[in-house]
C-alpha cells in the first residue's frame, strides 16, 4: 500500500489549510528556484526518466511532451495551458487539486512554463467549478502576494499566470477545442497539423497539459525522478489519482500507487462492491469514452494503462465507475450515448449525425423495440464514426457502445426477445441505412 | 448539440453596472493586446449574473460592443456554450446531473422530484423561485447524485434531503453547500483510509489538521 508520506495530494480532502502557509508545510514552493536554476535540460530529464504518463486522459509522456516546445523567440511568445476543463463523465480529481491543493498546481505551472520557455500560464476551468475557480484564483493572488509570481519574483523567471473559464462544453477539454474557446470563438477542435507546441494558442507555440500532470511536477523533481518511477508497472509509473463512482459501498477520490489491483482499490478505499464481489457485473475503469469491462475480466486486473488497453479499455482519467448486477447496462451505455449526442460540436458529419443516430437507436434497444440485426448494424455504424473525425469525440462515442456489444451482446438479445414476446400495437421500427 | 435560441421577449436595453464594467476591464487586461477577445466567456457569464442568470440579446450585443467583436461572433459564443442561458429561469436555477455515475446512484430519483416539485424542464414556477434542467456530467461523480444550484454545487443527494433542500431555499433558510450527508469533499464516508498520518482517521486528529476546519 502506498505510505502516506508518498503520496503527493497531502490534503486531497481539504482537511488542511489549502492556503500558501499550509501548502508550504506540506512542502510546495520549498526549494524551486534551485530546482529552476538545475536548468531546463535537466527538468525536462528528470520529468522523461520519472515515466509520467499524461494524466488527462491520453497517457502521453509529459517530459517528452514538454521537449517538443521550440526555442524562445521574442516575436512568438510561448505559452502553457492547463486543461482543467474536467468534464469526461466519471472524473472529478482536478477539481479536488483546484480547491485543496491548488498552489501544487501553480508551482507546477512556474516549472513546467520554466522548462519550456512560456511567459505566460492560463489555466483554463470548466464554467461550472465557480469556487473552485474563486480558490484557485485566490491561491493564485496569495502567490503573487508573497512574490512567488510576477515580472519580478523571486525566482528569477519572469512569469505570469491567468485563471481563465469556459461555460458547459464538454469538447473545450479537446486541446485545440480548449484553445479555441481561449480565443473567444466556439470551441471547435482544430485540424492537426499544425500540432500546438508549433502553432497553438493566438498562433504561438503552446502546450496544454492536465492539471494532474502539472500538479505532481514539483514533488517529482523534489523527489527525485527514480522515487516517481519506484510506484507502478513498468512503463506506468507513478501514483495516480483515482475517482471511484457507482456502485460501491464508499464513492471516494483517493491517491494510490498506478497498478494496484482493482479488487484491492476498491476494498481499501471504498469498503467494496454493493452487495459483494459476486454482485459486480461491471466496470468501465477510466471516464464514459472506455470501453467497459466485465466483472470477472477486471477483477484481479491492474489499474494502469497497458493492463487495460489489453482488455479493449484504458486508464483515460482513472474514473473508476462501478456497476453491480442491478444496472440496467443497456440503459447506462445509452445514457452515455446522449451525453455524446448533446456533447458533440457538430463540426464533422459522422459525429454531428452519427452520435444522434447512435442515441435513438439505443433508445430503442433500452427497451428492446429494435432487431437483432440491428444490433451488427450499430456495430458497424460505430465504426464508421470512430477515426473518421477530426478529434476523439467521435471515437469517444463509438467505443462505450463497441463495449457493450462485444460483452454484453446476450443482455441486448434478450431484451429484443422480451419486447418481441409481448403483444404491441405499433410494429417494431428498424433504423435506417 | 441542441437547439438554443433566444428568448423571444427580450428586454429594450443592457448596461454593465460600473463595477461589473471594471472587472471585465480587469479580465481584458489578462490578455495580450488585440486579443480581448479571449474575455468573452468571462464577460457574457458575469453579464448573465448581472442579469437575473439569463443573457438577453442586448447584453450580447453589448459584450461585443465592449470586445469589438462582430455581433453574430459574440451570438455563436452566446449560443455553443449550454451555462449560457437564453432565456429566464427561476430564482433558484436547478441543474441536475443526470449522466451515468450519477444515473446509476438514483438521480432518476431527484427528477422526479424536481418533476414533482417544480415541473416540467425549463419552466419557471408561478413564483418565480425555481426552474430546473437536467444537464450533462458536472464533474462530483465521487459525490453522486448532485444538482448545481445557481453557483453552488449540493452532493449526496437523496430524495428526502433534496425535498428538504429545496423547500428550505423555498423558506430562505441557510442550507450547506457541498455534501447533504455531513462528508467532507470526495473522502470516503465514515473514516479515512488514506492521508490518516496527517489528519488522523476522523480527519481532525493529525499533526496537519487545521483546527477551524474540524468536524
Amino acid at each position: 500500500m502506498l505510505k502516506d508520506q508518498d503520496r503527493i495530494f497531502q490534503n486531497l480532502y481539504g482537511y488542511g489549510d489549502w492556503g500558501l502557509e499550509g501548502a508550504r508545510k506540506r512542502g510546495a514552493w520549498d526549494g524551486t528556484k534551485v530546482l529552476l536554476e538545475k536548468g531546463k535540460d535537466w527538468i525536462i530529464s528528470e520529468m522523461k526518466a520519472s515515466g509520467l504518463r499524461g494524466r488527462g486522459g491520453a497517457g502521453f509522456p509529459t517530459g517528452l511532451k514538454w521537449s517538443f516546445m521550440p526555442k524562445p523567440d521574442a516575436a512568438r511568445p510561448s505559452y502553457l495551458v492547463v486543461n482543467a476543463d474536467e468534464s469526461e463523465p466519471g472524473t472529478c480529481k482536478d477539481r479536488e487539486i483546484m480547491r485543496n491543493d491548488p498552489h501544487l498546481l501553480i508551482e507546477g505551472c512556474l516549472i513546467a512554463s520554466f522548462a519550456m520557455g512560456a511567459s505566460a500560464a492560463y489555466i483554463y476551468l470548466r464554467g461550472e467549478y465557480i469556487m473552485e475557480r474563486e480558490r484557485l484564483q485566490a491561491a493564485v493572488d496569495q502567490a503573487y502576494a508573497a512574490n512567488l509570481l510576477g515580472q519580478h519574483n523571486v525566482h528569477g523567471y519572469p512569469f505570469e499566470v491567468y485563471v481563465h473559464h469556459g461555460a458547459g462544453a464538454y469538447i473545450c477539454g479537446e486541446e485545440t477545442a480548449l484553445l479555441e474557446s481561449l480565443e473567444g470563438k466556439k470551441g471547435m477542435p482544430r485540424l492537426k497539423p499544425p500540432f500546438p507546441a508549433n502553432m497553438g494558442l493566438y498562433g504561438c507555440p503552446t502546450t496544454v497539459n492536465n492539471v494532474e500532470s502539472i500538479a505532481v511536477a514539483p514533488t517529482i523533481l523534489r523527489r527525485s525522478a527514480a522515487w516517481f518511477a519506484g510506484f507502478g508497472a513498468k512503463n506506468n509509473a507513478g501514483t495516480k489519482l483515482f475517482c471511484i463512482s457507482g456502485h460501491v459501498n464508499k464513492p471516494c477520490n483517493v491517491e494510490e500507487a498506478m497498478s494496484i489491483p482493482f479488487r484491492e482499490l476498491i476494498d481499501r478505499h471504498c469498503g467494496g462492491v454493493r452487495g459483494g464481489w459476486d454482485n459486480l457485473l461491471a466496470v468501465i475503469p477510466g471516464g464514459s469514452s472506455v470501453r467497459c469491462v466485465p466483472a470477472h475480466e477486471i477483477i484481479d486486473c491492474p489499474m494502469d494503462f497497458d493492463s487495460l488497453s489489453k482488455l479493449k479499455s484504458g486508464l483515460g482519467t482513472a474514473a473508476v465507475i462501478v456497476m453491480d448486477k442491478s444496472t440496467d447496462i443497456i440503459r447506462a451505455i445509452a445514457r452515455l450515448s446522449h451525453f455524446y449526442k448533446h456533447e458533440s460540436c457538430g463540426q464533422c458529419t459522422p459525429c454531428r449525425e452519427g452520435t444522434g443516430w447512435m442515441y435513438r437507436v439505443m433508445q430503442r434497444m433500452v427497451e428492446g423495440r429494435a432487431q437483432k440485426k440491428e444490433i451488427d448494424m450499430l456495430f458497424d455504424v460505430s465504426k464508421q464514426i470512430e477515426g473518421h473525425t477530426i478529434c476523439a469525440l467521435g471515437d469517444a462515442a463509438a467505443w462505450p457502445i463497441q463495449g457493450l456489444i462485444t460483452h454484453f451482446r446476450p443482455v441486448i438479445e434478450a431484451r429484443i426477445d422480451q419486447y418481441a414476446a409481448n403483444p404491441h400495437s405499433d410494429p417494431v421500427k428498424v433504423a435506417a441505412e | 448539440m441542441s437547439v438554443r435560441r433566444l428568448a423571444e421577449v427580450q428586454p429594450e436595453s443592457f448596461e454593465f453596472t460600473p463595477e461589473n464594467r471594471a472587472w471585465l476591464d480587469a479580465q481584458i487586461a489578462k490578455y495580450p493586446p488585440g486579443r480581448q477577445a479571449s474575455a468573452v466567456i468571462p464577460g457574457l457569464w458575469q453579464a448573465q449574473k448581472q442579469h437575473d442568470y439569463w443573457l438577453p440579446q442586448k447584453a450580447i450585443e453589448k459584450v461585443a460592443d465592449i470586445l469589438g467583436m462582430p455581433y453574430i461572433r459574440v451570438l455563436e459564443v452566446a449560443t455553443f456554450y449550454t451555462m449560457f442561458n437564453l432565456s429566464p429561469v427561476g430564482k433558484y436555477y436547478v441543474q441536475l446531473c443526470g449522466t451515468t455515475p450519477c444515473m446509476l446512484r438514483g438521480s432518476d430519483e431527484i427528477i422526479k422530484i424536481c418533476e414533482a416539485r417544480i415541473g416540467p424542464q425549463g419552466k419557471v414556477t408561478d413564483d418565480g423561485l425555481f426552474s430546473w434542467l437536467e444537464v450533462e456530467c458536472l464533474g462530483a461523480c465521487c459525490n453522486a447524485p448532485m444538482v448545481q444550484i445557481n453557483d453552488d454545487y449540493y452532493e449526496d443527494l437523496t430524495p428526502e434531503n433534496f425535498a428538504k433542500l429545496l423547500d428550505d431555499l423555498a423558506a430562505g433558510r441557510p442550507v450547506s453547500i457541498g455534501s447533504q450527508q455531513g462528508r467532507r469533499t470526495s473522502e470516503p464516508q465514515g473514516a479515512l483510509t488514506s492521508l490518516t498520518e496527517f489528519y488522523g482517521a476522523d480527519g481532525a486528529s493529525g499533526p496537519l489538521s487545521a483546527p477551524q476546519q474540524a468536524k
